[in-house]
């Protein structure tokens, strides 16, 4: 798809202000909001395939990248996304920082909130906690990723992607197949996809299902060959290793060839299938390289790009709505 | 210490040991009960006598909370002895069981010691202190379970951590049996709750909460109810929460097994849904149930299957509670709550007002031996007076205890207790 970049002044007629102070969940958003902002960051993408890509709808305006748990994908895009705007940047380790001599993430909101940053852009590995954060600063709270509860920009880029490959998401099919349980990004996926009209399915061992997911107005399969079987778009999840305490799946050998994505595997799926992941990939465990790198039905690296666009879009909608107060 | 005598005519007297539920006056003098009587009472007029027209509020046995935590000794910015006691007489609680818990732990009979003199020095309430039943809580070797009887703790119990070892239980009950002592115990299976931070369910599942099934309850009450069958110990089944364990309660007990249980107020108020955005303060332990299981608690309590109910108050200061969900302390505070929140199933017409007032008087009495927890005469003059239908709103900031987290802040509750009475002694009197 080409698209001609807008200019500054068009982006700024497009732009509207976001609907909430915060975005903490996809449930923020309604589905005609939805394809607002998706069509907003469609202007985005072309704009970043440009040279000049710099923009100042977020002149004067501070974000503060605030990730408790290392990311490099989800902390440079939004820190891109925020420079192309114009605002300022920064990024606070905590790692280095007091954050990592006791204080709690309460202080650490407030001690930066009198900073008086305008976006904080926060991932945590507790569940709530960027909707902690929020009671407790006057600044508007992005959830980057809250345990393994929502990654609600991450679902914006997945959905932008789908849409450009589609044309639509409404009467696809979508296989989110691997760890739902401990995903943030899958919780994310189910409640936007669903409400932009996709069919969903939820594919892995019932160990890694959460709890009542059949009740989530998805279709649940535990076997991936039926699960993916006629599916438009297959999206994998990294099988989250580090919070593999228990032994869910007895070894990632036997989790690859039951529920690892390869050609066998995908030649089941629609004949225009588009496979995506929200990376980092463990290749050979979810996902065949084979399959990871094959441009004609990967959308991985399309992700990544979008990613960049829709986070421009939920910043420049949130500036608007600054502007406004 | 003596005090002056009290009369109190135009009482509503609810008095579950005799079953009488009606209008009534008492006279205390001594610390005891001296006169009860039923209808028209004598005016009481001699003017030594303090006399307290009650308009018609309820005049029934003090409270009896078997399940307290402070932070005494130990961790006494969190609430300690003396603030608790202040709290129970302002929510109409005159008998604490103050948890094992602590720092360092009740497992030890100076320690044992040491709570009775404290609370003999606040002079408020009366304090029982419940003995750690292994050495340090770590659920290895039985911790000195006749010298803390002798001391004067009320029963022994490893508090929030379930005894795992199930030879170290069923000795520990078949010593306890020995001993006479009631040994308390929550049934949970610390493997499925390993992590846990809710119950497992739809909601838990969508908000991303680690979270164990609530047949965890039912797995660790089965083992134990095996082994009181085994041993013939006494158990008090400590805070039974969830529908499927009622069930294994409900067998045990057909069996005669000599098993009783508690739950806590929480458990019968508020669901898993009250959790809303993450809000810490009903982070609970055991974690709130599904509404289908506070039904069942609320039946199990009225069928007398569960025989009493516990405020589980467990201070938490701010910075304990304002975190992550799961990262958050467990409990609620709930002395000054107790009645007032009980009150409500007699309210929503759930509940007779005598099984009510029975759950946390008489019955946690007769659980661990106590005169008091009913109106008669040459019983303990604990008391309290009660105005059951004044409404009030429940302001955290407003409750007397350190820690301010109490899961009821902002509910609309109604009874607002109007004089405490320990031994005869006036501890509380609303302004």
């Amino acid at each position: 798809m080409t698209m001609i970049a807008p200019g500054p002044e068009e982006v700024r007629q497009r732009t509207f202000p976001f609907p909430a102070r915060h975005f903490l969940s996809v449930g923020d958003l309604d589905r005609e909001q939805v394809h607002d902002l998706l069509d907003l960051a469609e202007g985005f993408v072309a704009l970043n395939r440009q040279k000049a890509k710099k923009l100042d709808l977020l002149k004067g305006r501070t974000l503060v990248n605030l990730f408790f748990e290392a990311s490099t994908r989800t902390q440079s895009s939004f820190e891109l996304a925020g420079k192309r705007l114009g605002a300022d940047v920064v990024n606070m380790p905590t790692r280095t920082s007091s954050i990592s001599k006791g204080e709690t993430l309460i202080d650490t909101a407030v001690t930066l909130n009198a900073m008086q940053p305008d976006i904080l852009v926060v991932r945590h590995g507790a569940s709530g906690a960027a909707s902690l954060l929020s009671q407790k600063v006057t600044c508007s709270v992005i959830n980057a990723g809250d345990g393994q509860h929502e990654h609600p920009s991450q679902a914006l880029l997945d959905a932008l992607a789908v849409r450009r490959a589609f044309g639509k998401v409404e009467g696809l099919t979508v296989a989110i197949c691997g760890d739902v349980l401990h995903s943030r990004v899958a919780r994310s996926n189910v409640g936007l996809l669903t409400m932009l009209g996709a069919q969903v399915r939820v594919v892995g061992p019932p160990t890694l299902m959460p709890f009542g997911v059949e009740r989530w107005g998805v279709e649940v399969f535990h076997d991936m060959k039926a699960g993916i079987a006629g599916v438009d778009v297959v999206m994998m999840l990294r099988l989250q290793l580090e919070r593999m305490q228990g032994a869910l799946v007895p070894s990632t050998r036997e989790y690859n060839r039951l529920f690892g994505l390869d050609r066998e595997k995908l030649a089941l799926a629609s004949r225009n299938v588009r496979v995506m992941h929200p990376g980092p990939m463990n290749r050979g465990v979810e996902i065949d390289s084979e399959v990871a790198d094959d441009l004609e039905v990967s959308l991985i690296q399309n992700q990544v790009e979008m990613g960049v666009a829709a986070r421009m879009a939920v910043l420049a909608s949130m500036a608007a709505r600054l502007d406004n107060d | 210490m003596t005090s002056r005598p009290i009369a109190f005519i135009n009482a509503r007297l609810v008095d579950p040991a005799s079953g009488y539920d009606g209008p009534g006056a008492l006279m205390a003098s001594g610390g005891r009960i001296v006169e009860v009587t039923r209808g028209d009472g004598p005016a009481f007029l001699s003017p030594d006598v303090r006399r307290v027209d009650c308009n018609g509020a309820m005049l029934a046995p003090g409270l009896i909370d078997l399940r307290v935590k402070t932070g005494e000794p130990g961790a006494e910015p969190k609430e300690t002895l003396k603030s608790a006691a202040r709290a129970a007489a302002a929510g109409g609680v005159t008998s604490i069981v103050v948890q094992p818990d602590t720092d360092p732990a009740i497992d030890d009979p100076s320690v044992v010691d040491f709570i009775l003199r404290r609370a003999r020095d606040i002079e408020l309430v009366h304090v029982y202190p419940a003995g750690a039943a292994t050495k340090g809580l770590a659920g290895k070797a039985m911790a000195e379970l006749g010298l803390m009887h002798e001391a004067g703790c009320v029963y022994v119990t490893d508090a929030d951590r379930p005894i795992v070892d199930s030879k170290v239980m069923r000795r520990l009950l078949s010593y306890a049996k020995g001993q006479n002592l009631l040994v308390a115990h929550r049934p949970a299976d610390p493997w499925l709750c390993d992590g846990a931070a809710a119950t497992e369910s739809e909601f838990a599942g969508r908000m991303g909460l680690p979270a164990a099934p609530a047949i965890a309850e039912k797995i660790m009450l089965e083992r134990d109810a095996a082994l009181v069958e085994l041993t013939g110990a006494r158990l008090l089944v400590d805070q039974v929460s969830a529908a499927c364990a009622l069930e294994s309660l409900a067998r045990a007990k057909a069996l005669g097994l000599p098993m009783l249980a508690t739950c806590s107020i929480n458990h019968l108020t508020f669901n898993e849904l009250d959790i809303g955005d993450y809000r810490t303060f009903w982070k609970l332990e055991p974690p709130l149930r599904s509404e289908d299981d506070r039904q069942a608690l609320i039946e199990a309590l009225v069928s007398g299957l569960v025989d009493i109910v516990v405020s589980a108050h467990a201070p938490a200061p701010a910075e304990d509670k304002r975190l992550p969900f799961e990262e958050a302390a467990p409990g609620s505070i709930g002395l000054e709550t107790l009645l007032p929140a009980l009150l409500g199933l007699y309210h929503d017409g759930r509940a007779p007002l005598l099984r009510l007032i029975e759950t946390v008087t008489l019955a946690p009495a007769k659980a661990i031996g106590l005169a008091a927890g009913r109106l008669a005469v040459g019983a303990p003059a604990d008391l309290v007076l009660c105005d059951l239908t004044a409404p009030r709103v429940i302001d955290a900031e407003k409750l007397t205890s350190k820690s301010k987290n109490s899961a009821f802040d902002g509910r609309r509750l109604q009874g607002q207790v109007l004089m405490t009475l320990v031994d005869g002694r006036v501890v509380y009197e609303a302004a």
